[in-house]
């Protein structure tokens, strides 16, 4: 199998060609919102971090940004500055260069206050823009390929029908030599052993020990997770426990060996089904699963989400007829028909599987051609 | 796995002591999985669990061949299965929490 992509200078290939615009600091967010209205081809975001900042908490965000940025559906990248931020935007521009994507950089204190620095913004971004309209898309083999997992807005039916079927297209993926990120660690604990008996045992322990950190978590805010996880909408939705949602969720990442274990939006090494640590929140997980190279995502959702991605297009899979009836718009596979009896799982797998291959060519799922744009990142610190 | 003869309610593994409902049930409803019956003694909303034999107070809650939980009561057969008579095993800081104050 092979899908059409823009192939990058350090050899990875784009599903999408962007020009991305990069506040370092939320200081910075303003004016690149000022950038993107006057260049609406341009895709920038917004971010409340990149200052005060310090250590674990620190490496992670810069990792992040650098990692979003140098994902490979972004042509070229310029990044905003204020001039005195801890995620300094020069040093972070060298960051993204070195992973071999091109960046341009721009500072409000260094270009005399925003007027300034908006004006010189539209310039430089319009000029990316025109250099990135010249690349063109050629066949790549799957190899090149990262698919995010995701299910959020989770219901019974997650485990039983869209969760499945995302695991057979995930397979499907593998087979053609791809590689599956499996992620939100919560929603692995009381699950992990079954994945851990598909690893290798340095692997395994591995897992086991991010499972063993959220749970540390919980014990030292003295809290059920189920107060937070599963969420009053998965509880509505029939979800009784954390380990009842987690056996669920296990199915996203199919059934093949796991071959690595990741930190948060870090590319994985190797191919084949890899697990990332993050968060259960939707829009931390889909931050660090693009930021680590994912260029296509598939979320599953129960209860309905409209959760997209600046950069990569998210294909949305509806746990149960009503909800792809209600919320059609969001949505773009339904898998409810498993349980209606009018599809088999493979059916649903095999239409995952498809759009999968469509959105790497360019096809735009719900998510993508509403614009919708959702970016956090995962902060593991206190801002000082 | 196995679908209840008039296919109102799904049981994932033949080892479960629940069914996940597909269509909301009215109490009296009966279902039948292989040679077991019983009846739903309580309405139980689409995608909600009921028990299909008994549960004592404290055994697992068996769901996908895997346990999910514990009864924190006993659960009769055909009765809701959900937070009310259901506790996780797993994150549970608050008892951690509680161990360490009683130590």
């Amino acid at each position: 199998m092979t899908f059409q992509g823009y192939h990058r200078a350090n050899g990875t290939v784009g599903t999408r060609n962007h020009v991305l615009v990069l506040p370092s600091v939320m200081c910075a967010n303003h004016v690149v919102e000022r950038i993107g209205r006057k260049l609406p081809d341009l895709i920038t975001v917004q971010h409340p971090t990149g200052c005060s900042q310090v250590g674990v908490d620190f490496e992670q965000t810069k990792r992040t940004m650098a990692g979003f940025a140098a994902n490979p559906n972004v042509a070229a990248v310029l990044v905003v500055g204020l001039g005195c931020e801890t995620n300094e935007s020069k040093a972070l521009a060298s960051e993204i260069a070195a992973r071999g994507q091109r960046v341009e950089v721009i500072g409000i204190q260094e270009s005399d206050g925003t007027t300034n620095t908006i004006a010189r913004g539209i310039e430089i971004g319009a000029a990316l823009l025109r250099d990135a309209a010249k690349h063109e898309r050629r066949v790549a083999g799957f190899e090149h390929l990262i698919l995010g997992t995701e299910c959020g807005g989770s219901d019974t039916f997650s485990g039983i029908t869209a969760n499945p079927a995302l695991g057979w297209a995930a397979d499907r993926i593998v087979g053609e030599g791809g590689t599956v990120i499996l992620a939100e660690i919560p929603e692995l604990v009381g699950a992990e052993h079954l994945l851990a008996e598909r690893a290798d045992e340095a692997v395994a322990r591995q897992l086991y020990e991010l499972i063993a950190r959220v749970e540390q978590r919980a014990a030292q805010m003295g809290v059920d997770m189920r107060y937070g996880n599963p969420t009053q909408g998965n509880i509505a939705g029939g979800l009784t426990t954390i380990e009842e949602k987690s056996l669920g969720c296990l199915y996203k990442g199919g059934t093949t060996p796991l071959r690595e274990v990741v930190e948060y939006a870090m590319r994985p090494n190797e191919r084949g089904l890899v697990v990332m640590d993050t968060p259960g929140q939707d829009i931390e997980q889909l931050t660090g699963m693009v930021a680590g190279g994912a260029q296509v995502v598939v979320f599953t959702t129960g209860r309905g989400t409209p959760t997209g991605s600046p950069i990569a297009p998210v294909i949305k899979v509806a746990t149960n007829t009503a909800i792809f009836g209600r919320m059609r718009e969001n949505l773009d596979v339904n898998a409810g028909s498993i349980v209606d009896g009018t599809r088999t799982l493979p059916e649903v797998g095999a239409e995952i599987f498809e759009w999968i291959v469509e959105a790497a060519n360019g096809r735009k799922p719900a998510a993508e051609e509403l614009e919708f744009r959702d970016f956090a990142i995962n902060r593991i610190g206190p801002s000082f | 796995m196995g679908l209840s003869t008039n296919g109102a309610a799904l049981r994932l593994s033949d080892a479960d002591n629940v069914a996940v409902v597909l269509r909301a049930l009215e109490p009296g409803t009966e279902l039948t999985f292989g040679a077991e019956h019983l009846i739903a003694t309580q309405e139980i909303p689409v995608g909600h669990k009921l028990a299909t034999r008994e549960i004592p107070a404290g055994a697992a809650i068996l769901k996908y061949g895997q346990t999910m939980g514990r009864a924190t009561v006993t659960i009769a057969a055909g009765e809701h299965v959900h937070v009310h008579n259901v506790e996780g095993i797993r994150g549970r800081g608050d008892l951690a929490a509680a161990r360490s104050a009683s130590a």
